[in-house]
């Protein structure tokens, strides 16, 4: 599983960085280093398997039963592509080094960094479609953090935010678009979906299925009309756009594109839709990108405007085609990555990113200057530069495709405008910022950069002309195995050369150089012209308005259902459950009464349930006499036990009995501090009305439980009691289902206890409540709040009940007893001691503090749980055995015991945090002396 | 006895049906109560009424009654002891910032009324 071990990698490491920050500023850059070199090590080994026609595949299952596996896949694409993730991530991490300032916390960069890097790498070495999405939403989350890095700042909040609304969204639609692509194949794993191609191009649902995925791919890939999100996101510190923009998230979306390319391209649909968003993306981001004054919105558009080009390769169909998409997919990365941080490296010397300002920085920074130039070229797409080599194979695809259509030379004139408009754009990088005159009021003087700032880029401008002057040499092999994985077939004829002789596409990238030299001589003229008409359209304004309307939309229907009153929240509630309860009984004619047999009656049940039907109806009469209200509830809850221990449940009227004491405890506690006594309500109809509710939910409640009670069932206890003692090596079967059978559930139950207990403790934070000095008769308290016999007498009895409460918990797993009822009187016999001796004297013998209680608790049982992982068990498996102790005799030992030690813990940690809580709001309360 | 278990679970919900429709917050909560004892003892009984059997496997034992509903309600009543004390601390704190005990948070003769 080396595989999943390299995904894996840098999402353990975000934490590792996280706690290297701590050590000091440059730990968690080295950190965050070794994690991606761990990762590129972790891949190393099998790199060289695509090369040798071979593809890696590795598998775990997961949930079986839905078609999940863990698999993942190592081929030719996916290769290069955890190499871009890794290889520019690297350099990413040496920058963004330096680029931090001292008020920024390292620590979290690089721990979101990892985050992220590991859901890419997630994405393209996935083999599973469902498990490609997990990571594709993963990194929509991550980049949130990323571009949201600077929170003070409100424009990064909200470039954030309208990033992750669009390729959330983006990403709910690929989620339909996989799900039924899984439909028509049967399978989620590309091995199969990719044996399907002709089944999927065939099949009635294929339009929704490529809609639905185009969706996801085109908000992530920022494709028109969904482009707008990818400016926004510049909010982001420089390093983080110039590893989402160039090699990383925008790129996740033309990945899928490749990576889908053998099943879903080829038809009419496809070859429009895709080609017809890349070509308006092309366009448009060309177009723009000329008119941006701010260096990295330059940056942004022309990152548009490639991603629309790479589009529009892979819409074309043409196998050559997506070759070329691959091959510009390597260069833009490398060109574009350099290029952010050369802006980076401006704006951190220079104070501002605004090229209206930023002029003749040539003689300050000639050397980052020369540096921009090169990448700039690339992008520009000249000769000798890696940018040069792909847009000529595309400009030669652009012109084979529209041979012999009629106005075959629309999209040739287009894409050569596009061309045009990327060159303009290109000098307007460096001529605006390095020569055109002086610079204007800059906040900063500039200077060349510190030395391994410089290195990053210098290594990509190296890159990006090795590939431009000797391709054959240095990309070819990668090139060709990277494209052999995009079309999963054998490769069509191509040659990657500098010189092709004089063709069309040598032409039209002389008239686009031509033309871009033109069109930024006219750069005024046409700027002022752009600034009057088309600046003014805006698709943000289109966003806000829908993200308005939503919001006012799910204001009025929550203020629709909710009044803001509970107890009429509470009334609609009821009356929604008694119809929906009443109505299909109305039209069910079955007999109520069943034929199962039933138990005779006797007086002692009979009196038992009198007692307690006479003390439900005293609560609900002296409900505002609340202390009597409490002594009555108090019977209730006696005889709920009773009935347990009558009905062979004696581990519940253990849990019941002790539950019942915390509970009138905490009432009690809590009616000190309100109202002991409430008036007459003056709103008699609504008595009325409530009694009636009441009385029709009583009803169906008991005929209900008649009804099920009177009729034999099928139970599966049988295999339980079975498997009891012989698989789980306890006869108490109530108690081993707790702690074995279903431990997991058990592991959840505690830590919602657990929460609780901290909700608890976090809601009295700082809660003030005057205690009253008198009780509702207007008698002042007893002046003697401990009485001494009492005192004496819990202390005595301490140690006995801490006894008892052993003996339950280790009995739990043969005798009616374990966890949960050994914590309850654990519990209940420490706080005796708070009741009777006051909470100064037990915290001077006692650890006020619950939380580690709790945290031990939960430890204890997790780690119960995990260490059946390191026997090659499913987690929670329990072992047990037996063992000759001398004195005590056979004893039984079982790993489910120490998880039930973690469930006491954790039940005495919260009912004592909880309790002691309450109890010592009024700690520090002067008792009023002459109150007595 | 089944109709008599069938009663008691009918009284208890229909106590704790009213109680939790009151306007203070120390009914609600001991409407509650009493609506968990309604509720546990119902799952409960869903293994059937049997007595002097319990679930503890032994040679002399003459037969197990369900022990799954046992385990389902044990759980439970913790659990609802965690919830009860949870909604009577938030009753404690809305005591706290509102100066009153009504559950929407106002005095029924409060200015603004009820809703």
């Amino acid at each position: 599983m080396t595989l999943f071990f390299a995904v894996m990698t840098p999402f353990v490491g975000a934490a590792l960085v996280a706690l290297a920050s701590r050590f000091g500023r440059s730990h968690s850059a080295w950190a965050a280093g070794a994690v991606t070199l761990a990762a590129l090590a972790l891949l190393a080994p099998s790199a060289h398997l695509p090369f040798a026609g071979e593809m890696l595949i590795q598998q775990r299952d997961w949930i079986p039963a839905l078609g999940l596996n863990l698999s993942f896949r190592l081929d030719g694409l996916a290769l290069l592509f955890a190499g871009l993730i890794l290889g520019i991530g690297l350099l990413i991490v040496l920058y963004a080094r330096y680029y931090l300032s001292e008020r920024d916390s390292m620590g979290r960069f690089y721990s979101y960094l990892m985050l992220f890097m590991g859901s890419m790498l997630g994405i393209v070495l996935s083999e599973n479609l469902i498990q490609l999405l997990i990571f594709w939403e993963l990194t929509s989350l991550s980049s949130f953090l990323l571009i949201s890095y600077w929170q003070h700042r409100e424009e990064a909040r909200h470039g954030a935010r309208m990033a992750l609304a669009v390729t959330g969204l983006g990403g709910f639609a690929m989620l339909g678009g996989f799900l039924l692509l899984g439909h028509i194949v049967g399978s989620y794993e590309l091995s199969d979906v990719f044996a399907s191609g002709d089944l999927i191009r065939e099949h009635p649902l294929y339009v929704p299925t490529l809609l639905l995925i185009l969706l996801g791919v085109f908000t992530k890939s920022a494709q028109f009309p969904f482009h707008f999100w990818l400016p926004h996101a510049m909010a982001a510190p420089t390093p983080v756009s110039a590893y989402l923009h160039s090699a990383t998230m925008v790129k996740a979306g033309v990945f899928l594109l490749a990576r889908l390319w053998p099943v879903l391209s080829g038809t009419p649909e496809w070859f429009w839709l895709v080609s017809g968003a890349g070509l308006a993306t092309l366009l448009l981001g060309a177009y723009v990108a000329l008119f941006k004054h701010d260096l990295k919105g330059l940056l942004a558009y022309s990152t548009i405007s490639h991603l629309g080009l790479i589009t529009l390769l892979f819409g074309l169909s043409t196998p050559l085609a997506a070759v070329a998409g691959v091959f510009h997919i390597i260069n833009h990365a490398i060109f574009k990555a350099s290029l952010f941080m050369a802006a980076g490296i401006i704006d951190h010397e220079s104070g501002t990113r605004d090229m209206r300002r930023l002029n003749g920085l040539w003689k300050f920074m000639p050397y980052t200057a020369t540096l921009a130039m090169v990448a700039a070229a690339a992008m520009a797409g000249v000769p000798l530069m890696n940018g040069f080599l792909s847009k000529e194979m595309f400009f030669a695809e652009a012109v084979h495709i529209a041979e012999g259509h009629i106005g075959g030379w629309l999209l040739p004139a287009l894409v050569t405008l596009a061309g045009a408009f990327a060159v303009a754009y290109s000098i307007r990088f460096i001529h605006d910022v390095f020569f055109n005159g002086e610079p204007v009021d800059l906040p900063k003087t500039p200077h060349e950069p510190p030395r391994w700032m410089k290195v990053p880029v210098e290594i990509l401008v190296v890159l990006c002309l090795v590939v431009g002057i000797a391709p054959a040499l240095t990309v070819a092999p990668l090139l060709a195995v990277a494209a052999e994985g995009t079309l999963q077939a054998a490769l069509p004829e191509y040659h990657l050369a500098l010189w092709h002789g004089i063709n069309p596409a040598l032409v039209m990238s002389l008239f686009a150089l031509v033309g871009g030299a033109l069109l930024y001589l006219s750069r005024h003229p046409l700027t002022a012209w752009h600034e009057r008409t088309l600046d003014r359209i805006d698709a943000r304004i289109a966003f806000n308005a829908l993200q308005d309307g939503l919001f006012a939309l799910s204001r009025g229907i929550t203020r629709l259902i909710d009044t803001g009153s509970l107890q009429r929240q509470v009334f609609l509630f009821l009356l929604a459950a008694l119809t929906l309860g009443i109505v299909p009984w109305l039209a069910n004619d079955t007999p109520l009464t069943g034929n199962r047999e039933g138990l005779p009656l006797d007086a002692v049940s009979l009196i038992a349930a009198g007692a307690l039907i006479v003390a439900t109806f005293a609560t609900v009469w002296w409900h505002r006499q609340r202390f009597i209200a409490l002594i009555t509830i108090g019977v209730v809850g006696l005889v709920v036990s009773l009935a347990f221990i009558k009905f062979s449940a004696p581990d519940l009227a253990l849990t019941q009995l002790s539950v019942e004491i915390v509970t009138i405890v905490l009432l009690l506690l809590a009616l000190y501090f309100l109202p002991q006594q409430a008036a007459p309500e003056k709103d008699r109809g609504r008595v009325w009305r409530d009694g009636v509710i009441a009385l029709v939910a009583g009803s169906g409640a008991a005929a209900l439980a008649w009804a099920v009670l009177t009729r034999p069932y099928d139970t599966i206890a049988g295999y339980f009691l079975e498997n009891s003692k012989p698989g789980g090596g306890g006869t108490n079967v109530v108690n081993v289902i707790l702690v074995d059978f279903r431990g997991y559930d058990t592991l959840g139950e505690i830590t919602v206890l657990a929460l609780a207990g901290l909700g608890i403790v976090a809601l009295l934070q700082g809660l003030q409540l005057n205690a009253p000095s008198r009780d509702a008769a207007g008698r002042s308290w007893d002046a003697d709040a401990h009485p001494a016999i009492m005192a004496t007498l819990t202390r005595i009895l301490l140690p006995l009940a801490l006894l008892v409460a052993v003996f339950i918990l280790l009995r739990g797993h043969n005798q009616p007893g374990g966890g949960f009822i050994a914590g309850l009187i654990t519990a209940v016999a420490l706080i005796v001691q708070y009741l009777a001796n006051g909470a100064a004297w037990t915290h001077q013998r006692m650890a006020s503090d619950s939380h580690p209680m709790i945290a031990w608790g939960l430890g204890i049982a997790t780690f119960t749980g995990l260490a059946s992982w390191a026997f090659d068990h499913p987690f929670l498996t329990s072992t047990f055995g037996y063992m000759n102790w001398p004195v005590v005799g056979k004893f039984e030992l079982a790993s489910a015991m120490v998880f039930d030690l973690g469930v006491f813990l954790v039940v005495v940690g919260a009912t004592l945090m909880i309790l002691t809580g309450l109890g010592s709001l009024h700690r520090g309360e002067p008792r009023t002396k002459e109150a007595r | 006895m089944e109709a008599l278990i069938a009663l008691v679970i009918g009284v208890l919900t229909a106590g704790g049906v009213f109680l939790a429709l009151r306007g203070q917050t120390f009914p609600v909560v001991l409407g509650l109560t009493l609506m968990s004892y309604a509720v546990n003892l119902f799952l409960f009984v869903m293994g059937r009424l049997a007595i002097g059997v319990p679930p503890v496997i032994s040679d002399a034992a003459q037969g197990y009654t369900d022990p799954l509903p046992q385990a389902l309600v044990l759980t439970a009543i913790v659990i609802s002891f965690g919830m009860t004390a949870f909604v009577i601390v938030l009753s404690l704190k809305a005591r706290a910032e509102l100066g009153n005990d009504h559950v929407d948070g106002h005095h029924e003769d409060s200015p603004e009324g009820r809703h």
